[in-house]
Formats: C-alpha cells, structure tokens, sequence
C-alpha cells in the first residue's frame, strides 16, 4: 500500500469473509437421476448438440461442440440416453439451448477417454480445447484461448489466482489444500508447453494455510520458478487487473488483456483439473462448489456433476431454511440471484449461497452525500459520483468521457456507499446502452 | 421456503450508512461540547440545544411542507445545529441562534434539495448571515470562566493580533482554549480528540484537515516572518473548527484526490489574505464558503487517470 492510498483512503473494500467452510474437507455429491447440460457454458457461442435425442451417451463423452473460434466443447457427467433437447431460461435471463440426459446409473465411462499426446504448444492447446476447460474462477472464458495470447512469445510468467476475495466462497482454498500437487503440475505443463520462465501464485492472507502448503509443496519438488505471493485481503483482489498488479508490480493497460505486460492469469481450479486431465484424460464433467449462507442447513464444499439440478445441490445439503430471501450462483458481490433453484450448475459455478437480508446488510436507499467513498473505493480510479449524475442526466455521452468502459462491474462503489445508491447497477445499464449504440 | 427476491449484485453492503456517519461526527464533537461547557459555562447548553431542537423542526416542518421522503432520523439536522452552536458566542440570544438555525436548515439546505444537494456549508452560511445581521452580538466575546482578567467580555485573540496589541494569553492557554472566542472553536484539545476519532472511524481521511492547517501556518509564517506569530494564527480563531469538522463537509468539498488538496490549499491562501489583509479578524468561515462554490470546478478540473490508462487516457 502506497503513502497516498494510506492518506486518502485505500481503493477497494475491507469485505467481510465469512469463509466458514474452509475447513469443510470436499463432499461428492452422486450424479442426479438427470442432468441438464447447458449448451452456453463460458463465455463466447453457444454449443450445438454432436447427439440426438434417444443417443445413448457415456460418462466424458463429447455431447455437445461449436465450430466458433470462442467457445469450448461440453462432455456427459453420466452414462445414460439423451432424453431431450429443450431451452431453459438461463441465470442472466436469456433462453438457451439445454441437454437433458437421463443417468441410467451405471457410470460407463466412454472408450475414448485417455490421456491426451501432448508433444508441443499446438497439441498442448488442442489437449485444453478437447478438455472442455474454460475459467473456472467465474468468468468462463475458454481456457485455450487465453492460454494463446497474439504475443504469446512476449509472454514469460504465469499468474495463478487463488485469491478468492468474495466473501464465503472457499472452493478454490479446497482446491489448494486438497489438489496442491496437481495445481504444481499444471504449473509445470502450462510452463513447459507455453515456454514460460516464472509462476506466481497469489493467495489472499487470509488464507495462511493454502500459502504454507503450496510453498511447502513447491520448495519440497524444488520448483524454484513458482512463487507464492501473499496478496492483501482486500476485495477485489482477485479481478485479474488488481491481481496482476500486486503480483508482477505493473499495470495492465487501460482496455488490454494481461500479455500486454507478459502474463497470462488462470484460476488455480482451472490448473489443477488441467494436470488431472493430462494424466486421466477425463474432460470437465464434475466442479467443486462451495454450499453456504445461514439459509443453508449444512454449508460444505460439494463436487457436483455438472448438469445436476442447483436443488438437489442444496438438498444434498440438508436444504434451504425457511428466511432465505436470496438464493446466489457466485459470491455476494458479483453473484447472480436466482429466481428459483431449479437451473443446473454450469462449468464455472463455484457457489450457491442462500441468504438473509440481515447478513447483506440490505437497506432502501437515500440521497448521495458525495462522500466520496466510492471514489476513493473505485480500483479503476474512475468517479463513480458523476457517473451517477451522468447516468440520472441520461448522458451517456459524458458517460464515455468518463470511461464508463472501464468499469469491471466488481461492485466497491455499491457495496462502500452509506446512502445504498445502485451505483454498479446503474453503470451496467449504461454500458449495454452504449454498447447497443455501436 | 419464501419467495425468493431478485437482485442485481453486490448483493452485500458495507455496514456504513448516513446515519452511522452522522452518528460518529455527533460522537466526535460531544468532547468540545464538554470542554465549551466548561469553559464558558451552562449557556453553551441552552444555545446548543436551541440550535439543534430549531436544525431538526426546520428539516422536519420542511420535508413535510416539499411533500418530498423525510430525512430527519439520518440525524444530520442534529449535525448542523451542534456546529452553528459551536460557531457562535456565548451570550448570543436564543431567539438568534434559532434564527440561524432556520436559515441554515431551510434556506442553505432544503430549498437546495436536502442533504447532499448543498452547495455551501449550511452552518457556516447560517454562521454568516448571523454575522451580517446581528454584528454586535456576534462579535462580542466573553472571556472563559478561568481567564486571569477582570473583564467579562474581551476581545478574541485574534482581533487582537489584527488591531496589533500584545497578547496576554500563552499557546498553552490557547491549546486548552482558555480565551474568548465562539463556543466550540477555543479548546483545541478537545477539537483533535474528535478529529482522532473521526479519523479512527475513517469518517473522514487526514488531508484535508492537515493541508488547510498546515497552508495556513506556511502562510502566516511567510507573511509575518514570525514562527511564533504562526503558531498563535493556527491556534487561534475557527481553524481547527473549521478544518476538522467544516472542510470536510462531504456534500460540498471535491471527492478527488487532487480536488481535496486544492480545496483545502484555497481554504488556507483565503483565510490568511483576509486575516492578514481583510477588515474582519477571522477568515476561515468565508475562505470556506467560497472553496465551497468552486468544489464543482475542482472535481472537474482534478479527474483521476484511469488504472492502466497511457498519457492522454486513450483506451488501447
């Protein structure tokens, strides 16, 4: 932290943590009776069903695939037959295409499932690409994508993220503990394969025991280019832009992807299931997820099929309590809420959590003071109180002076205002307005 | 299970609210109300609570009379009456401490829309307008309870300094407040105990209130070539008053880094030319005020550069 943060107020916000299921050693949860494969599952086109209905499809086998340049392909989490393929409304409120299959219990595992040959950075891509990885922090972006930057040979560290700043989320921290050699080894091949010189993990400091032993592990396999960086508990330490500057001391440009500064970032899940995939060759069919909130009777971290119904999640958790008001697919402070409990879990869930107005601190909102507290708070550096006029004026021309398209939608300004003004909200709205006037 | 409410994210809120706020600057001014009543004796309580009981009417009667969402219980109209007391001297009528209030609440406040839409400091322009005004009664100061003189009333350390006589009041006197001087200026002491605990509850950050303190010491210093000289302009008059707890008015001071800095860098340039060169003995509440009407430009003038963004601001 610099002299001025100290003096003016420090960007971001001191969250709550509320990591109480850290030490909740991962269930597995069994496979549903059906599961319901989401045809847009990260960031990018949608897939289209490569099965019809009535196919019998076993578990790992490709189901569903995009010949678009973004986009990742989707596997079956169980053995069975394909029932139907119908359209759901999804989290963020539009109609996708679904897979539903129905689990006839016998775990067949498809007969192509082997371990990929990887022999250079090409076939190493193609392994990430068969492998159905996208982001598994949140984002869901293709995860060969990323790994392949223009200036890929400009690019000479990886960054892991393991900062998981949002509040009661812990999955990841059970990925370091209970998966810390395969986070190693997916360090090593990504290095290998993508010729890379150095690796830094970074890790909130509130989590001393995922620091320890991944520094352990790492010192007792002498890998002397990966480094442990403790990072501060201070949302959103983990935005990529954020976690990339505390890490390797530089600034990702303004409208820039972090191989403008010779970095790429992955999420540590994302490199543990990858070194697993390179042994077993079984793609992204199953994802840990933190259960967790006072409305859930016994918060855990669950591994779910993906596909399986977000009630049976929170069932195989003994349920929602009667005062949940607000049922979140992610963290509080990005999340989404969910209208009903009955969509299934996609590929980069990491979170279900049931939840009472009290311990969101909910509130009707009441006139701006200009504290300033947002923009003291902003980790853009952007103003987010005349944003807010802007918007109320219905400026979005002033809006865009005031790089409006910057804003990474982490939600500080929301979260520190005491009038609750919906600040992030309303920043939302504009960009889709301004990005619908291209 | 209930009906599931939708929400757009952060779903979770920090634990600070107006009112919270509020509550702490209320907090943070209770040690100078205990040393003013000390020092200047029970009237400073009938003025206080005549200013504050007129503060939350006018709010009240005027969120009524606008037909607009009432505003009284986030405790601000308590703020604004505690600080016109504060600005006021002790043997100052009721009925124009009421006045004041009025003024303050309905005119500077209300009929701007309320808190946060403002533009000057309703305690320092309630402040003014009692001094145009009631000019006898405003600048008419009686000396502390323990002062060494004979006099009931004197003149404030400061009007003495303008009109050049010596000063029979040590720094030390000065520091605890033992001088004449309006009620909640004159214990320094009692001023940095609240300014701690605002800063402790990170209700306000330190710039502000050091930069203005600070320019106004450099720029007596400079002026009057006296380190000494200096020290007696700081601790004298409304400065620790008003850099405390009225420069860091969030509604009408800039919210940018470099807005705050020039703000309070004014604050300090107005109060010196008008305490060294004006006619009045006291500048800090007009050097205030008219920082106040240009914090929009400072805003404007001090926009951040984007994280990340290259010279120019470009987006790549």
């Amino acid at each position: 932290m610099n002299i001025l943060d100290l003096l003016f107020g420090e960007p971001g916000a001191a969250v709550p943590h509320r990591k109480d299921t850290r030490y909740c050693v991962t269930a597995n949860m069994p496979a549903p009776a059906t599961v319901t494969l989401m045809m847009s599952q990260h960031i990018g086109a949608p897939c289209t069903p490569t099965v019809a209905v009535g196919d019998t499809v076993a578990v790992g086998q490709c189901v569903a695939d995009s010949d678009q340049f973004v986009s990742a392909p989707i596997h079956s989490p169980v053995s069975g037959k394909v029932k139907a393929i119908t359209s759901i409304r999804q989290s963020n409120g539009q109609i996708g295409q679904a897979l539903v299959i129905e689990n006839d219990g016998e775990d067949r595992v498809s007969e192509d499932i082997a371990p990929p040959e990887v022999t250079d950075k090409d076939s190493f891509l193609k392994a990430v690409r068969n492998s159905g990885l996208v982001g598994l922090g949140g984002a869901g972006f293709p995860a060969h994508i990323k790994l392949n930057p223009k200036n890929i040979d400009e690019v000479d560290t990886l960054v892991i993220n393991a900062a998981e700043c949002e509040p009661y989320i812990t999955a990841d921290f059970r990925e370091c503990m209970e998966a810390t050699d395969d986070i190693l080894d997916g360090i090593a091949a990504v290095m290998k394969w993508l010729d890379l010189a150095h690796t830094i993990i970074g890790v909130e400091s509130n989590k001393p025991d995922a620091i320890a032993l991944l520094r352990k592990r790492a010192a007792a396999r002498k890998m002397k280019h990966v480094t442990v960086k403790v990072l501060p508990s201070r949302y959103p330490q983990g935005a990529e832009k954020m976690l990339v500057n505390t890490c390797m001391g530089r600034r990702v440009p303004d409208g820039g992807l972090p191989a403008d500064i010779g970095c790429v970032v992955m999420n540590v899940t994302s490199v543990g299931f990858l070194a697993r995939y390179l042994k077993t060759g079984m793609p992204l069919i199953t994802k840990r997820v933190t259960v967790a909130g006072t409305g859930v009777q016994f918060p855990q971290n669950v591994r779910v099929a993906i596909g399986t119904p977000i009630s049976e999640v929170l069932d195989f958790c003994g349920g929602m309590h009667e005062e949940t008001t607000r049922l979140l697919m992610g963290g509080p402070m990005m999340g989404i809420a969910l209208p009903d409990p009955s969509l299934p879990v996609v590929k980069q869930n990491n979170a279900f959590l049931a939840l009472t107005e009290e311990e969101l601190r909910a509130h009707p909102q009441s006139p701006c003071l200009r504290c300033g507290r947002c923009v003291a708070a902003c980790p853009m550096k952007l103003v987010p109180t005349s944003m807010a006029d802007a918007y109320q004026r219905g400026d979005l021309e002033e809006l865009k002076k005031r790089h409006i398209m910057s804003c990474m939608e982490c939600g500080t300004c929301a979260y520190t205002c005491p009038a609750f003004r919906p600040l992030v909200q309303n920043f939302r709205m504009a960009k889709a307005a301004l990005r619908a006037k291209k | 299970m209930s009906q599931l409410l939708l929400s757009a994210s952060p779903h979770l809120h920090g634990k600070d609210s107006t009112r919270t706020i509020m509550r702490d600057v209320i907090i943070a001014l209770m040690p100078s109300l205990f040393a003013a009543t000390l020092l200047f004796g029970w009237r400073t309580l009938a003025i206080t609570a005549v200013c504050v009981a007129s503060c939350v009417a006018s709010e009240y009667l005027s969120r009524v009379a606008m037909k607009r969402p009432q505003t009284v219980s986030d405790l601000s109209a308590i703020v604004t009456g505690i600080l016109l007391a504060f600005n006021l001297p002790v043997d100052i009528p009721l009925w124009q401490a009421a006045f004041g209030s009025v003024v303050a609440i309905v005119v500077v406040k209300q009929m701007f829309g309320g808190i946060g839409c403002n533009f000057v400091n309703p305690a320092l322009m309630g402040r003014i307008v009692l001094l145009g005004s009631f000019a006898s009664t405003m600048s008419e100061y009686h000396l502390p309870l323990y002062a060494p003189a004979d006099a009931v009333t004197s003149a404030t350390p400061l009007a003495s300094m303008a009109a050049g006589e010596e000063l029979h009041y040590s720094l030390l006197d000065l520091f605890l407040g033992n001088r004449p001087g309006s009620l909640g200026e004159t214990c320094i002491l009692a001023l940095l105990i609240g300014f701690a605990y605002l800063l402790y509850r990170r209700v306000i950050t330190p710039v502000i209130p050091v930069v203005y303190i600070g320019s106004v010491f450099l720029l007596s210093w400079l002026f009057t070539g006296s380190a000494t000289v200096a020290f007696y302009q700081i601790l004298s008059g409304g400065l620790f008053l008003g850099a405390i707890f009225m420069a860091t008015d969030y509604t009408t001071t800039p919210v940018t880094r470099g807005g705050q800095v020039l703000f309070a860098l004014g604050c300090g340039l107005f109060t010196v030319v008008i305490r060294q060169f004006g006619s009045l003995p006291e500048g800090v509440s007009f050097a205030i005020v008219l920082m106040n009407i240009i914090t929009p430009y400072l805003d404007r003038l001090t926009m951040p550069r984007v994280f990340g963004a290259t010279k120019g601001g470009a987006r790549k």
